[in-house]
């Protein structure tokens, strides 16, 4: 079988003297998504910002696409085909929605405007609001915001760190329906989520981490029916 | 009563000399704003870093003078401006490469970064006194006078001149030019979006492959053109000397922190603020009101609030009431 195209195999870390992720595997197919889900602490956001390049790794390694890109930084792995949007300050707030998008584009040297009317297609609303401060938006828009920054670059790999924190139960339907389609366009996406039964339904693969290892790996639907996880991670 | 006689007396005495003195304090503390809006620490030594600018550009005039180029009715002081903002420019790079950052990649504090722009102050103002001494120096050539008083009062019958500098109107309308050419490229270029990006969250900033070092050495550009137009225009108004710029770093500070530190609009806002708080407070009003008031009715004191000797605790008294009660100035800055 052909390696998947986003791996990050035995990744070991953490910030300090102590480690915070032991081991831990993360894969991901084109067009997968793939979600992380398990307890606070369990190192769900580390184990992404070390896919990332945020984070010093002690062991393994992360390949994107056949390369091995462990040694570079975030900034190098953007131009890799690698986007992120971190859970906070994901926006640029004083300036417009449709500068945002400009400055996530900041790097592309060619036409970016085609790719900004896609963005716009995905997130109508973000159409109507262009010339608002992202500042000045709801939660929900924000996220919508965020995510549509990450897409300029046209990434290969999406990385989104709990995209619906602190949006309403409808706004985070309707972001997970949004993932759905940039999926389809060929996009792998990773994600970190608290809301772990609506991220797994979505899930072509999950991982539950604890204390910065894999415990389960499998499709989302087997997850979601498996009892054991059920119990443990998803409150009955 | 004599209306018209008492607003010419405040538009010459108040309000010309407090539009020109604001529209100076305004450039002084966009640099200032912007330094802080991207290097995040107040920059003390921006005061010394006007004085060292005009300097400069005294410089460059005297040469041009003894080549015999003048602007015609424009101060030579004009022509020698862009000498002196590239001077000042590779000073402030050079002191950024040596001095800030260092401790800039040492993530240094915010107070650290201050109190390191204190010592760059030092040195910048031993450096100025070192190439053009401390005594005053008057530099302004060109038309002195659009209106002068005389010609005013036989024009208009009034008994209150009304007089109009060439400075005045020069500093106005060039600060004018300065903050038009400024919003422009925030808001329109790629590189000034980009600080405004790096300003707003430095770390999305660098995930967007913003160059951290680019927008930096730009910023210190730009500080440096506004700094030296700045005291250029100040030294026009008044005189060159290089103390007097030191004690304009209160009102500069003071002018940025009630706009609210970081926004260029509430920098031009605090300035003028400051300026026309300043001046009309340390004003004494007895002419305009002698002209006001009813027969027999004239004030006999100089209905003078403050004398002009304590023109700086009227800053320094904003600054404290504005931190107490609003420290992210009146346009939402950043909170200090």
């Amino acid at each position: 079988m052909a390696e998947p195209y986003l791996l990050a195999e035995g990744m070991t870390g953490g910030y300090g003297a102590a480690d915070i992720l032991h081991g831990c595997t993360l894969k991901v197919e084109k067009g997968q998504i793939a979600v992380i889900v398990g307890p606070n602490g369990a190192g769900k956001s580390t184990a992404m910002k070390a896919v990332f390049g945020m984070l010093k790794l002690r062991g393994g390694h992360v390949r994107l696409g056949g390369r091995d890109i462990t040694r570079l930084s975030p900034q190098e792995r953007v131009a890799q085909g690698m986007a992120f949007v971190p859970q906070t300050h994901n926006v640029f707030p004083s300036m417009s929605v449709e500068e945002n998008l400009e400055m996530g584009a900041f790097l592309r040297q060619d036409d970016f405007r085609p790719t900004i009317e896609q963005v716009y297609d995905l997130f109508p609303v973000l159409r109507d609001k262009r010339n608002q401060p992202a500042g000045e938006l709801s939660g929900g828009q924000r996220q919508q915001v965020a995510v549509g920054r990450a897409l300029m670059t046209q990434p290969q790999l999406l990385m989104l760190d709990e995209p619906t924190a602190g949006v309403s139960p409808i706004v985070m339907d309707e972001l997970f329906d949004r993932i759905i389609e940039v999926a389809r366009t060929g996009i792998s996406i990773l994600m970190v989520e608290q809301n772990a039964r609506q991220a797994l339904e979505i899930a072509d693969i999950g991982y539950v981490l604890v204390q910065g290892a894999n415990r389960y790996t499998d499709t989302g639907a087997a997850l979601l029916a498996d009892p054991e996880v059920r119990r443990t991670f998803l409150g009955g | 009563m004599d209306i018209l006689n008492a607003f010419v007396a405040l538009l010459n005495y108040v309000m010309i000399p407090a539009t020109a003195y604001g529209a100076q304090l305004a450039l002084g503390a966009l640099g200032v704003t912007l330094v802080y809006g991207i290097l995040r620490f107040s920059n003390f030594a921006h005061g010394d870093t006007m004085a060292f600018g005009t300097a400069m550009v005294i410089l460059a005039t005297w040469g041009l003078q003894a080549l015999g180029v003048s602007a015609g009715p424009l101060p030579t002081a004009l022509l020698a401006l862009p000498l002196g903002i590239a001077a000042t420019a590779l000073l402030v790079l050079g002191t950024d490469r040596t001095v800030y950052r260092f401790y800039r990649r040492e993530k240094a504090a915010p107070v650290v970064m201050v109190m390191v722009s204190v010592g760059v102050m030092f040195v910048m103002n031993g450096l100025t006194r070192f190439v053009i001494g401390v005594d005053e120096i008057r530099f302004d050539d060109g038309v002195r006078f659009l209106i002068s008083a005389r010609e005013f009062k036989q024009a208009t019958g009034l008994s209150e001149g009304l007089a109009l500098r060439g400075t005045q109107v020069l500093t106005v309308v060039t600060a004018g030019l300065m903050v038009w050419a400024l919003f422009w490229f925030l808001n329109h270029t790629r590189t000034g979006k980009s600080m405004r990006a790096y300003s707003d969250n430095e770390d999305l900033a660098l995930l967007s492959g913003i160059d951290p070092e680019r927008v930096v050495a730009v910023t210190w550009i730009i500080a440096a053109a506004l700094a030296t137009t700045a005291g250029t225009l100040y030294g026009l108004d008044k005189a060159f000397k290089a103390f007097n710029y030191f004690h304009l770093l209160l009102p500069i500070f003071a002018a940025s922190i009630v706009g609210g530190l970081g926004n260029p609009l509430g920098a031009i806002a605090g300035g003028f603020l400051i300026a026309y708080s300043e001046v009309s407070i340390t004003y004494a009003f007895k002419k305009v009101l002698g002209y006001l008031a009813p027969e027999g009715w004239e004030p006999e004191g100089l209905v003078q609030l403050l004398s002009t000797e304590y023109k700086f605790a009227v800053s320094f008294a904003i600054l404290v009431v504005v931190l107490l009660f609003r420290p992210t100035g009146i346009f939402k800055g950043k909170s200090v």
